[in-house]
Order: C-alpha cells, then sequence, then structure tokens
C-alpha cells in the first residue's frame, strides 16, 4: 500500500512527526517498505497564468508568453510548449530558482528575445518520467501561489509492505483507524451523504452465485461532461499512490479503493444489454480484457455480465468491450462485495494482479459498498457532473460473511503471552480496534468489526492487545533447560567426527544447489530415473542431482578456470531420484581431489594425486566408525568413472558407494586438463559404528617371514590376500605387502610382489616346525590356485 | 737407555698432542700403548734389565705411560666435542622454511553458522530434526494453515515438480512432522536447505533456514522472546545486543512477530548494511496456531508452544561480513578458504 503521508494527516490528526509515524506503522505490524519525498527538491516555482502569446520572431516552435505570476509587472518567458496558450495556468519557474537535479533558472536570451524564467512541464518538476506540454494546473489556481503549497508537494509517499491479513489496511480509511488507535485517539471518518437521486435509470441486477457475490450495488450516473478533467488534487493522491490517472470516471473509482479500500468499477451504458448478471462463467466463454488479453475462462471464473455477454472477470478486471472511454457520458458504478474464495487464485491463475483482486482475495469490508458508490457519486457530480440515478443494492444477505463473536478468556492471555492485562485494558484496546467488547466474569464477549478478516479466533483477540500494547512490552523468561536423553552411542559416530577427518586431510566443504544440468547428471548416472522441476530456474538447474559427483565437478571445473591448481572438496547433501512412483532422498558425502598430491614446497616431490591417495581417504573416514575389516573395494565400471581405475565400495554385502578416478571423457568436456579422483559414500554407512572389542595382547615373541614371488600381472592383490587368509592358521595376524615390482628380472606379463607374513599365537611361542608347515601351505596353496612362482 | 726412553716420551705426547681427530688419536693409543705399543714393548723389556736399572726405568716408563694416557684421554674429549660441534654445525637448518605439513581444510561458511546455531540451541536444550526437503502441499502448506489460494502462498515460490510434489520453501514441515509422529512436549529445531523460486542480487534458489519448535504447558510469548534474546546475544556475542520484536503475520503462528537486531555493524546508528534504519530483520517467529495444533490433534486447551525460523545465509553474511549471497554457492575456493 503506496500513499501520501499528508493525505493520512487530512484525515487525523497525528501527535506524531514523519520519523515517530514510521516508527508507529513499524511497532504496529505495519511494516514501512520505503519512504520518499513526494517530489524532489526545488524552489521558486509559482502558480502563473499566461495572459498574451506571440509567436517567435525567429523560431518556428517558440512563443514569447506574457506570464502573470503575481508580481506588479507581467513577466515575458520564451516558451517552446505546444499546449501554452492563453488563459493556462502553469508553474513558471521564476529567475533564480532551483529546479531538480540543481538547474539554476537564470535570465537568458532565446534567438534573441529576453526570457525571465521558465514555464514548467510535470516533468521538470520531477513528478513525472516524461511529459509532452506545460503542467496543467487548475483554473481556480492563485496565481503567484508557491507551487510547492499549491500541489502539497512538501510530503512523503510511504509504502507500507502490508501482510495479508491485513486487507483492511489497503485504504487510507483503514490506515487512519490504526494510527488512531496507536495515538489513542478517537477516528470518526467524515460521514458521506447520500446524493439523491435526480433520475430513475437503473439496471436489474441479480446474483446468480451468491456465494460468490452475495452483495452488488451499481448506480446509473447519466450526462457527466465528457471534457472534464480530474483535479490536479486528485491526480497527485493518485500518483502518490502509485497510480496513473487517466479520466475523471477511473479516476474516482481508483481514488475511492485508495479512500475506502472498495475497488470499483465503471461501464459505459451505451454497452450495456439489459441488466446485471453476476453469475460463474459458462462453457468456453471467452473475454477480452482492459489491458486486451483474451482469456477463455474457467467454469469458476465468475463474471459480471449483461443479458448478452460477459463484461468483466469480477474483482479482478473489467473488458475492453464495456469500459468508459473518453467520450462516455453515461455510465454505470459497480461497487460489489466478493468473496475472498472466489478471487484468490484467480488472478494469478490467469497470471494477473490488479488493485482490484489484490483487496478482494484479502478481504473488503462487506458492509461498506453503497458507501463507497455515495463517495464515488459525489465526487463524480463535483468534477463531471451529471444525473445520477437511485443506488442499486442487491444482497444475499444468508450468504454475507457473518463475523461469529469471540470469547477470550483472561487466563488464555496470560498463558499465550505471559503476562496480565487489566479488564479495562483489554476493553479499551480492543474497543479501539472496533470490536464490540462485553465482559462476562473473566472472559469477554468480542464481536469484530466487519473489516477485520484476520480476527475469528481467541488467539486473534491475544494478538491485537499484545499489538496495540506493543510487544516490547512482553516480558523475557527463559523456559527451563530440561535434561534430553543423552544421545551417546558406540554405534553412531557424530557428524563432525567425519568431516573433521576430511578437513583435518585438507578437504574444504563445499554446498551447491540440489539441481544440477540434465547432461551432466545423465552422464554420472544415466539409468536413473531423476526429479524435473516443472518451473526451473534456467535449464541447467532443472532436474535434481541423484549424485553429488556432478556438483563436485562443477565446482572443480570452476575453480580450475580460476588459477586453481590443487583440489581437495567434499560435500554432504542428497541425492535425489524416483524408485517407481515413490521419490527418494538420500544423505550422501562425496569428495574430490585434483592436482598436486602435496601443496607446492620447498621440497615438495611434485607429483599427483591418485586412486590410492582417494582410497586412503576413504579408509581414514571408515577406519573412525571401525568399520574397516567390513568393507571391500570391488573392481566395478560406472559411467562416470575410468574403467580401470574405479571400485565398488561394499559393506558386509551391501554397496555403500564407488571411488575412482573421473572418465577421460567427463575430464575432456569439463576441460579440467587432467585426472580428478572422486569417492561418493552413503552417509549412513560411514555414520555407523561399531563398538571395539578387546582381544588378549601375546607376551610371546611375533615371528616374521619374507618371500617374494612372482605372479601374473592380471592377477589382484586381494585375491593373493583371500587365498593366504583361506589357508593360514588362527596363528597369521598379518599379511604385509611391501613391494610390487615389474621390469628387469621379471617375467614379462608377471610382476613380482614382496610380502611379510606376521605370525604369533596368544599363549605359547610358536615352534620352527609350525611356522615351516604354516608358510609352506601358504606358498603351496598360492602355486596351486594362482600359479606363483617363488623368486630366489 | 734413559734418553731414548725421553724421546719415545716426547714423541708421544707429540703425536697425541697433534692428532687432528678421534681415529688418529685412537692410533697414537694403539701405536704406543696398544699390545706391539712402542711403551708396552718398552715395558715387556724391563724383565731383560739389571735389578738395579729396572727400578728407575719401570718408574719412568710407567709415569710416561701414565702422562699418555691422561694426554689421551684429554685429547679424545676434546677431539669428541670438537665432533659434535662440528656435526651440530653441518647440520644447521633454516628453521623459517615452510613446515612440511599440508593445508588444512574448513567448512563451508553456511555450515560452519548452522553448527554455531545448532550448538547453542542444544545447550538451551532443543534436539535437532530432520525431514525430507521434497514435501507435498499438505506439510509445507495446508498443514501449517496456508489453504490452496491463500495469498500467503505467493510470498513462497515454490519449485514443482510433476507429481505434485514441490520443494519444501522453508523448514516449517519438519514442524508439522514432529508433532505428528510423538507426543508432546517438543523442544527441536530444524535445519536444512529451502528452495525458492528466486534469483537475483540478493536471493539463491536454494538456501538454509534452522526451525525451532517449544510446545509444553504454559509456553508463552514471554519463553519465545527469552529465548530468542538470549541465542542472538550469544550468537553476535554481545550481551547488550538490543532486540526488536514487532507484530507480523505468518499463518502457521498466531501471534506472530518479526524479530530486529540493532545493526551490529553500526551498532543501531545507521548504516548501508541496515539501510539507515539501525535496525536488522533477522528471524520470523510466534506462537504456534490453534490450527496448527488441529492439523497433528495436539490439544491447544492443554499445550501451547512457540515457533522461529531464521535464515542461516543472512547470520552468517552479517558475522562474516559477506556482502553478496550468491558467493555462497559459487564455491569459489578464494571465498572458502577464508572460513579456515
Amino acid at each position: 500500500m503506496r500513499f501520501s503521508e499528508n493525505w493520512l494527516r487530512e484525515l487525523i490528526q497525528l501527535p506524531v512527526d514523519h520519523a515517530g509515524l514510521i516508527e508507529q506503522f513499524n511497532l504496529l505490524g505495519l511494516e514501512v517498505d520505503t519512504s520518499e519525498p513526494a517530489a524532489p527538491e526545488f524552489n521558486g516555482v509559482v502558480v502563473a497564468e499566461i495572459k498574451e502569446l506571440e509567436q517567435h520572431p525567429d523560431a518556428d516552435r517558440l512563443r514569447v508568453c506574457k506570464v502573470d505570476a503575481g508580481q506588479p509587472e507581467l513577466l515575458q518567458i520564451v516558451c517552446g510548449a505546444p499546449n501554452a496558450a492563453v488563459g493556462l495556468k502553469a508553474p513558471l519557474a521564476l529567475v533564480g530558482a532551483v529546479l531538480p537535479g540543481g538547474l539554476k533558472i537564470n535570465k537568458g536570451k532565446l534567438r534573441g528575445v529576453d526570457s525571465f524564467g521558465m514555464l514548467c512541464s510535470e516533468a521538470e518538476l520531477g513528478l513525472a518520467e516524461s511529459a509532452d506540454g506545460l503542467l496543467a494546473l487548475d483554473q481556480d489556481a492563485s496565481v503567484g501561489k508557491d507551487i510547492r503549497a499549491h500541489l502539497d508537494l512538501d510530503d512523503h509517499v510511504i509504502e507500507i509492505d502490508l501482510t495479508p491479513n491485513r486487507g483492511d489496511c489497503l485504504g487510507m480509511l483503514g490506515l487512519a483507524r490504526e494510527c488512531a488507535a496507536a495515538n489513542s485517539l478517537i477516528y470518526k471518518p467524515t460521514r458521506t451523504r447520500p446524493v439523491k437521486p435526480v433520475i430513475k435509470d437503473a439496471l436489474p441486477v441479480t446474483l446468480e452465485a451468491p456465494e460468490a457475490c452475495p452483495r452488488y450495488c451499481g448506480r446509473v450516473v447519466r450526462n457527466i461532461d465528457p471534457g472534464a478533467r480530474t483535479p490536479l488534487w486528485m491526480v497527485e493522491k493518485l500518483r502518490r499512490g502509485g497510480i496513473r490517472a487517466i479520466n475523471p470516471v477511473v479516476d474516482i473509482t481508483n481514488y475511492v479503493m485508495l479512500e475506502l479500500g472498495q475497488p470499483m468499477h465503471a461501464f459505459d451504458m451505451r454497452k450495456l444489454d439489459g441488466g446485471i448478471r453476476v453469475r460463474m462463467a459458462e462453457p468456453q466463454e471467452k473475454l477480452t480484457l482492459l489491458d486486451e488479453a483474451v482469456l477463455e475462462l474457467d467454469a469458476d471464473s465468475l463474471v459480471i455480465a449483461d443479458e448478452k455477454h460477459a463484461l468483466a472477470l469480477a474483482g479482478v478486471m473489467g473488458g475492453i468491450d464495456s469500459g468508459v472511454e473518453n467520450d462516455t457520458s453515461d455510465i454505470f458504478f459497480e461497487s460489489a462485495y466478493f468473496a475472498p474464495a472466489t478471487i484468490m487464485g484467480r488472478a494469478r491463475q490467469y497470471g494477473l494482479h490488479t488493485d482490484s483482486s489484490h483487496r478482494f482475495e484479502r478481504g473488503v469490508d462487506p458492509q461498506q459498498q453503497r458507501r463507497a458508490i455515495e463517495r464515488a457519486t459525489e465526487l463524480l457530480l463535483a468534477i463531471a457532473g451529471g444525473e445520477p440515478g437511485p443506488v442499486i443494492d442487491i444482497k444475499e444477505t444468508g450468504s454475507l460473511p457473518k463475523k461469529a463473536a469471540v470469547q477470550l478468556r483472561a487466563v488464555t492471555i496470560k498463558r499465550i503471552l505471559g503476562c496480565e492485562y487489566s479488564n479495562k485494558e483489554v476493553e479499551t484496546l480492543l474497543e479501539g480496534m472496533g470490536c464490540e467488547v462485553k465482559r462476562k466474569k473473566d472472559s469477554w464477549h468480542i464481536q469484530p468489526p466487519s473489516y477485520r478478516f484476520d480476527l475469528n479466533i481467541e488467539v486473534d483477540m491475544i494478538e491485537e492487545l499484545a499489538r496495540m500494547r506493543g510487544y516490547d512490552r512482553i516480558p523475557r523468561r527463559i523456559p527451563a533447560v530440561i535434561p534430553r536423553h543423552p544421545d551417546v552411542s558406540e554405534s553412531r559416530l557424530p557428524m563432525d567426527r567425519i568431516t573433521s577427518i576430511l578437513i583435518d586431510n585438507g578437504y574444504q566443504e563445499v554446498v551447491n544447489y540440489s539441481f544440477i544440468d540434465p547432461g551432466l547428471q545423465y552422464a554420472i548416472n544415466p539409468d536413473v530415473k531423476s526429479l524435473q522441476l516443472t518451473n526451473p530456474i534456467s535449464a541447467d538447474l532443472s532436474i535434481m542431482r541423484s549424485s553429488l559427483l556432478g556438483s563436485l565437478l562443477t565446482t572443480a571445473s570452476y575453480n580450475v578456470n580460476r588459477q586453481q591448481k590443487r583440489l581437495s572438496i567434499f560435500e554432504t547433501g542428497n541425492g535425489y531420484c524416483l524408485q517407481g512412483d515413490q521419490v527418494a532422498e538420500q544423505a550422501l558425502l562425496a569428495g574430490l581431489r585434483y592436482g598436486p598430491r602435496t601443496l607446492e614446497n620447498w621440497q615438495s616431490e611434485d607429483t599427483e594425486v591418485d586412486f590410492f591417495d582417494v582410497k586412503g581417504d576413504i579408509e581414514l573416514l571408515l577406519a573412525a566408525g571401525g568399520n574397516n575389516r567390513a568393507i571391500r573395494f570391488v573392481s566395478d565400471t560406472h559411467p562416470a568413472l575410468h574403467p580401470g581405475q574405479s571400485a565398488r565400495i561394499d559393506y558386509h554385502d551391501k554397496t555403500i558407494g564407488w571411488v575412482g578416478a573421473v572418465h577421460p571423457e567427463i575430464i575432456r568436456k569439463l576441460d579440467l586438463g587432467q585426472g580428478a579422483y572422486v569417492f561418493e559414500l552413503e552417509l549412513s554407512a560411514l555414520l555407523s559404528s561399531v563398538a571395539p572389542v578387546f582381544n588378549t595382547i601375546s607376551r610371546y615373541p611375533a615371528i616374521r617371514r619374507d618371500y617374494s614371488f612372482e605372479i601374473d600381472q592380471n592377477i589382484q592383490w586381494e585375491q593373493v590376500r583371500t587365498c593366504i587368509q583361506k589357508v593360514a592358521p588362527e596363528y597369521l595376524t598379518e599379511v604385509i605387502l611391501f613391494d610390487i615390482y615389474t621390469g628387469k628380472g621379471v617375467t614379462p606379463g608377471r610382476k613380482s610382489y614382496a610380502i611379510g607374513l606376521i605370525l604369533q599365537e596368544i599363549s605359547r611361542t610358536l615352534t620352527d616346525g609350525e611356522i615351516e608347515s604354516a608358510t609352506t601351505e601358504i606358498l603351496a596353496a598360492l602355486t596351486e590356485n594362482l600359479g606363483v612362482t617363488l623368486r630366489e | 737407555m734413559a734418553e731414548a726412553i725421553e724421546m719415545l716420551e716426547k714423541q708421544a705426547l707429540s703425536e697425541a698432542e697433534s692428532a687432528a681427530d678421534l681415529n688418529a688419536l685412537d692410533e697414537v693409543r694403539v701405536r704406543y700403548l696398544g699390545k706391539k705399543g712402542q711403551i708396552t714393548a718398552q715395558l715387556k723389556q724391563l724383565g731383560q734389565m739389571d735389578a738395579s736399572e729396572r727400578k728407575a726405568a719401570g718408574q719412568q716408563i710407567n709415569r710416561i705411560k701414565q702422562a699418555l694416557q691422561v694426554l689421551l684421554e684429554s685429547r679424545k674429549q676434546e677431539l669428541e666435542r670438537t665432533a659434535i660441534d662440528a656435526q651440530l654445525a653441518s647440520e644447521k637448518i633454516d628453521i623459517t622454511l615452510p613446515g612440511r605439513n599440508s593445508e588444512l581444510g574448513g567448512l563451508h561458511p553456511v555450515t560452519r553458522t548452522l553448527r554455531r546455531i545448532e550448538s547453542i540451541f542444544e545447550q538451551l536444550g532443543f534436539e535437532v530434526a530432520e525431514g525430507p526437503e521434497i514435501e507435498d502441499e499438505y506439510y509445507n502448506f495446508e498443514a501449517l494453515n496456508i489453504p490452496v489460494h491463500h495469498p500467503a502462498r505467493a510470498m513462497h515460490d515454490t519449485f514443482y515438480f510433476d507429481n505434485r510434489k514441490l520443494l519444501r520453501t522453508h523448514t516449517s514441515p519438519v514442524q508439522i512432522r514432529v508433532m505428528e509422529s510423538q507426543a508432546p512436549p517438543y523442544r527441536i529445531i530444524a535445519p536444512g536447505r529451502v528452495y525458492r523460486c528466486d534469483s537475483d542480487m540478493t536471493h539463491t534458489p536454494m538456501f538454509h533456514q534452522v526451525e525451532g519448535l517449544l510446545v509444553d504447558a504454559n509456553i508463552s510469548m514471554a519463553d519465545l522472546i527469552g529465548t530468542l534474546d538470549v541465542f542472538l546475544q550469544v550468537y553476535f556475542e554481545r550481551d547488550d545486543l538490543k532486540t526488536r520484536y514487532r507484530p507480523s503475520y505468518f499463518p502457521f503462528t498466531e501471534p506472530s512477530a518479526e524479530v530486529d537486531v540493532q545493526c551490529v555493524k553500526c551498532m543501531g546508528k545507521g548504516c548501508r548494511v541496515c539501510k539507515e534504519t539501525g535496525w536488522l530483520e533477522i528471524l520470523g517467529c510466534g506462537m504456534v496456531h490453534p490450527a496448527v495444533f488441529k492439523f497433528v490433534e495436539v490439544d491447544s486447551e492443554q499445550y501451547s508452544g512457540y515457533a522461529f525460523g531464521m535464515g542461516v545465509e543472512r547470520l552468517a553474511m552479517l558475522l562474516y561480513g559477506v556482502n553478496d549471497i550468491r558467493l555462497y554457492f559459487e564455491n569459489d575456493m578464494r571465498f572458502l578458504k577464508q572460513f579456515r
């Protein structure tokens, strides 16, 4: 709601200055969004009248005027405005005036003719963006008067960001009521006197959808002066309310809307065919709106129609075919009550949001339609004359909103606000809000006013009490801290433990959007059914990510393009997909490493990060929960990963993630220049933990036997380890792989492994025989199953 | 004979004196005192001497032997000291060179702020609750007393999916899920990602909120204001931080309030951060609306409670002086590394 502060002050005498008023609005819950001067700084401009006008001798487009500016002598002003004419009253910047932007007016010569000032347009006074001529002032403007006083420009335009519950404040009347209550004043709005009809003309009005429109007022006014102009005081109030003046009839409906909060509409009588029907739209019915948009109406749209056609989308916008034009002399005013539920959503459904729909969907006082129409008639007669007919006021009382009385209990006030109110204070504050209040022992019976759509239940009243006394007077109390059931377990790691391991190992956390480029998603998870947004911000953020890897790769690319040579990043977040019809969200943790293994240093080794760095990081994460023994890295392929450098990570028998080199194809597409290594794991698996179990420490020495053997290049270490473990006695406590070698001295196609076997018994020293038989058996199994040959 | 021995003495002592290192010194010892050493040889010859000469010669040789031993010992200590000094000198390093340890990573500033908020509320007895980000109309709107077509829905630019699902526009649905699944009292906070279909200088389509809910017998607005005051004072680390509670409107609370804190940049004097008002709008809150209690079947005559919601990015911006919300999601390392 935008409005002129001076207008408000015309309605009610306020004991606060501008800053105080802003503060009051804020503390009333009517949040002031902006407050700006109604006009920029300027001075030395007065009302002047053009008395004589002559063509400039040397310029076709200039005229030489003699102007009365209230001074003893007429002033000679050279002017180029097309609307300059004898008798026109317009603002004159006198010599010495300073116009907006600091333009100083001096005595000047235009093509050889002296000019003692400048006649001004709205634009030159900063009242409009552009103008095509002088600002034509009302004929009754008194010559010589300062224009700022004449147009009441020392004013502020205040814009309040109203919450949707306060439809009652979408008019000056409502704001004045609030200000009065805040200042303990009694506000008596000026009574609108009924305008006596002078003609009998009326239109029959039928309410065919009384739930949607339970009240409709109308009035015929004939023979208005189509040439009448809207007075500048009204134009200015509209302008400060954010509405552009169009013609007197439309301006008056807008003015009444700003004043009373009641949206109105005016039809051109020439275009109406029979009576008014307020009905639901018919199948396939079409309507061309004022903005020339053609609507195909839904069956649940309420329209104003005559006997033949829909004329307007009720409460939202009028139709182009029935609107008032510049030559209209007979009109039909509409002032109706449309139920919020009827208007809600309708405007948005059609992509329309108007001043009218904005008010109706929040609730317009169902008791002021007649008053609004009387006010509009009164203004119309004053501005454009005309002969009013009788007010048509059709009501379906049963469908009008009825405000139920609310019971307010003293005990609930205390319970909700934590403080008490005296009986008198309750009554004064609520009566100040327009409620009827009846006390009954420790409670009250309260009848809220018809314009307050937000006062329906007990807590609504309590909010009013808190609001009007001021939230700052609510006491402060801290609820006692109740000890929680302690959440300490050996079976679950705190999230901080996991992130700390990563951070301490150089990983930087990143946070990416949950939406991703579909192309990248399909490159990573081609088989996943992705969730598609119907209204994405942009095409490259149009589906929900099923994996965090795409986001990490995007982040890597972004940073590599900004001269970052080394990256260790991780992210936690959900992966989203459709499983059948069900939406699945799963918490994931993913990491990426890129570039040199260590920071560039005076001693750095200059080696790039590889698979085993990232694998080592995962092993650290899994070790934190004691889970590393239950984890297996299994050779497997993933669309995003290099097929020769990727592993599926299994926890017991469940796959919990992947690790590997990013597929060179993706590296190329993202222009990363070199390999990146990534992993992604289900967070729940990382956070699960097993409690340590104590094992006796052996007091007897451990024996180590080292062997070096050749084995086929394609056999994996895991196969060797499993083979050893299968035949090993219990006292084989550890197998260490301490060297891998290929090249000179090793058969081509084979590699050399050097392993250490650690043997130890808990309760005694192992005999040479036991050691011999165990190692022989192990080596035999390796030879038999994996074709191992021992080296010298 | 005695002269020859004197010569030997002179020679041995001078050699011991001039030995350059421990090896040379040991060679001197072997040469004179070893099994085949010259002094040892002299001692062996004593037996062949006359008894009359033997005593004097024996005394002389033993004296020389002792003198040499003393000298060798002192020279040994001296040379050892020199050797250590030399080792120490040769092993001197430039301790101003950078250490070899790799760099520390860091939390994203939003996570860092979330942790901070969570830990404050955990110490006030709140528990962390979570809920899905892909919600339906019921949890995100209806059960929060925002019926279809309600103008309040226009304030939430919602992302939708085909199947009538949506991305939650706030963390408030978690309130409903918690109240629906457990019996009161409730004392939870719900941190997480939320989404609005809005992207410009001051809005990102995804951001983070922390929702709070406390429901018990006799919980009032005084408890709400008291709790939030403590939170804000601790969060901004200022015991004298001024707060302002303004009436506002949320369909799921009544009474509702917006909370302003005194601008932490200018201390309330007015600056660009607070748009010259001296105040910063920081969170929304209120008393749980009876209609919400009705949806989750909690008796609003027996229980009352408060709820609040805050934007994490904004809180982080104010604490760390970040001036553009979009920086959080660009993930530029030059930005993120500032929060280590």
